[in-house]
């Protein structure tokens, strides 16, 4: 079911360019599954009530990956699906996850996907996700993605998420809470052009004592594009939390950011960080002295700043 | 190789918006394998005649030649290409870029690790521990003003021009410092170097000493003849200063 030119888009979400032989994953296409396959330790069924799949990792499992992306190349297929991850204790495992849209039509595609992580004591988890569009159709690229991420004592989260091109609309929203001695680290890397729109909202529950959070967000804004940030960090208990914002404003597109740090507990240390500028002109300048033109420059400084 | 004629750089003033005059008129000719010392009082307008070098400022008046042709409109990448190179006296710190892709920036295609490492070690750094460190807030203020300094080594222009190389640099970097640019003055016989600095170590290096103030060049010439004026010249100003406040 898979074709040569879906490789392409698998590639871009996932580094997928060809199908991994000896771990789990799950290739949605257009609305079905079109690969798959589960390991000794990695289970993936599919959900019976709604569309999506549950994918369970055993207890203790060592280094385990799983890759489960999602493609779309069909204009105008729309989709709304649900993922849940059941991460057992003490299991170490990287997911990669994400999603491609080609659109070469004129209809809007558009997929939502709604993940849910239940992540078990002590275990680390590592997930990845990265958007891209693509397509010279006039039919819009949306994606939605909510992702809610429940983190028992002791476990660590690392997301990693990265929408650099092609998607019109976003509307991300990201909701965490932590028990004891949990750690979230959320890295988010976004950047709009045109007439795109970004919106993303997210909200930190730290519970247990010793929870941390630490949320970078790095995003560049071109042309008339526009963006807008919620970031909340609500802190119940002795934790840390550390929100940090910096965003590259450029031609006339627009960027809001609208923090909210809550302690409701004295021992609660939440910081919040931002920073809304155009492209500092020193490093330009910098650069220049190179022998490196503007435009040139421009790209430099932004594709390190995403990096 | 250098030739400033009638140089003058002015702002104006937003508070009055009355002309501030910067550079006043300077005339300056730098020739092809010497070694130049700039030095004078902080505000004499120093770093300003490296950025109008540079291209980064442009001039309210005159013209700069390089190598007999006019280059008061070329922008800064343009002179950069021309074998024009400049060293920030406050260097900028870049997110997500590393030392090793900036000297490699610098040097204009990707530098092989052993190479890097030469050009750090020339400023003093212990080179295995930066090339994959970013350029950004997590060095220290010395770090980012070496790392400077390096890529300029590793561009290799024919006119380098270093503001302040020494300034918050630790004594045994500096000891480095002075042997590195004391062996680029020896070696180097085709390309010149302007250090501005007041370090009495890096003017001793110097073929020629020129003191800028008050937007001006105020003396220049060998460093035996020029050095030991430099004290007094300075202490008659502050006194000049003081009568006019008297007055
Ligand atoms: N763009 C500008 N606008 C207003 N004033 C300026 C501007 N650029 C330079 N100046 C002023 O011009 C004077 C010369 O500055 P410059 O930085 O060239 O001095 P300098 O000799 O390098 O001093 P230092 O030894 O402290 O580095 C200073 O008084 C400075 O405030
Ligand atoms: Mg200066």
């Amino acid at each position: 079911m898979l074709e040569r030119y879906d490789f392409n888009l698998l590639d871009k979400i996932a580094d997928l360019s060809y199908l991994p032989e000896n771990t789990a994953y799950n290739i949605r296409k257009n609305g079905l599954s079109a690969e798959r396959k589960v390991t000794e330790t990695v289970d993936i069924t599919t959900k019976t009530d709604k569309p999506g799949i549950d994918i369970t990792i055993k207890p203790f499992a060592k280094d385990e990956t799983v890759h489960i992306p999602v493609i779309i190349t069909e204009s105008g297929h729309a989709e709304t699906v649900y993922n849940d991850f059941y991460i057992g204790e003490g299991a170490v495992v990287t997911i990669i996850a994400g999603c491609g849209i080609h659109n070469s039509g004129c209809d809007e595609s558009r997929h939502d996907g709604v993940h849910r992580f239940f992540i078990g004591k002590n275990a680390q988890v590592k997930y990845v996700e990265k958007h891209y569009g693509d397509g010279d159709g006039t039919g819009g690229k949306m994606m939605n993605p909510a992702t809610k991420i429940y983190m028992e004592s002791g476990s660590l989260c690392e997301m990693e998420s990265v929408q650099i091109r092609g998607i019109d609309s976003t509307k991300r929203t990201t909701d965490a809470v932590l028990a004891d001695n949990a750690r979230l680290v959320v890295t988010e890397r976004l950047m709009t052009h045109g007439e795109q729109v970004a919106e993303s909202e997210m909200t930190v529950e730290l519970n247990g004592s010793g929870a941390s959070a630490q949320i970078i967000s790095r995003s560049v804004a071109k042309d008339t594009s526009s963006q807008v940030f919620f970031p909340n960090a609500v802190g119940n208990a002795a934790c840390r939390a550390h929100i940090q914002c910096d965003s590259i404003l450029m031609d006339n597109a627009k960027i809001r950011s609208v923090p909210a740090i809550t302690a409701n507990h004295p021992d609660a240390q939440i910081v919040h960080e931002a920073a809304i500028g155009r492209i500092n002109n020193d490093q330009l300048l910098k650069l220049m002295t190179f022998g490196i033109d503007e435009q040139e420059a421009e790209n430099i400084i932004i594709e390190g700043f995403l990096k | 190789m250098l030739e400033l004629k009638n140089v003058s750089f002015s702002v104006s003033d937003e508070v009055n918006g009355r002309e501030l005059g910067i550079i006043d008129n300077i005339s300056l000719t730098l020739e092809e394998g010497k070694f130049y010392v700039i030095t004078g009082p902080n505000g004499g307008g120093k770093s300003t005649l490296a950025r109008l070098i540079m291209g980064i400022e442009k001039p309210t008046a005159g013209q700069i030649l390089f190598n007999d042709e006019d280059i008061t409109n070329l922008s800064v990448s343009e002179r950069a290409k021309k074998g024009i190179g400049y060293a920030f006296q406050q260097p900028p710190r870049f997110k997500g870029m590393t030392v090793r892709r900036l000297l490699s920036l610098a040097h204009g295609h990707d530098l092989p690790e052993d190479e890097c490492c030469a050009y750090l070690t020339k400023v003093g750094l212990c080179s295995m521990d930066y090339l994959n460190r970013e350029v950004d807030t997590s060095l220290s203020g010395g770090e980012v003003k070496r790392i400077e300094i390096a890529t300029l080594m590793a561009r290799e222009p024919q006119l380098a021009i270093y503001d302040e190389p020494e300034a918050g640099i630790d004594l045994w970097s500096f000891t480095m410092l002075v042997e590195s640019f004391r062996m680029e003055r020896n070696s180097n016989q085709k390309g010149s170097t302007v250090i501005i600095s007041h370090q009495e170590r890096i003017m001793q290096l110097a073929d020629e000493l020129i003191v800028v103030a008050d937007g001006k060049v105020r003396t220049r010439g060998s460093k035996d003849e020029v050095f030991p004026t430099l004290l007094g010249e300075f202490d008659r100003k502050c006194g000049l200063r003081g009568n006019e406040e008297v007055q």
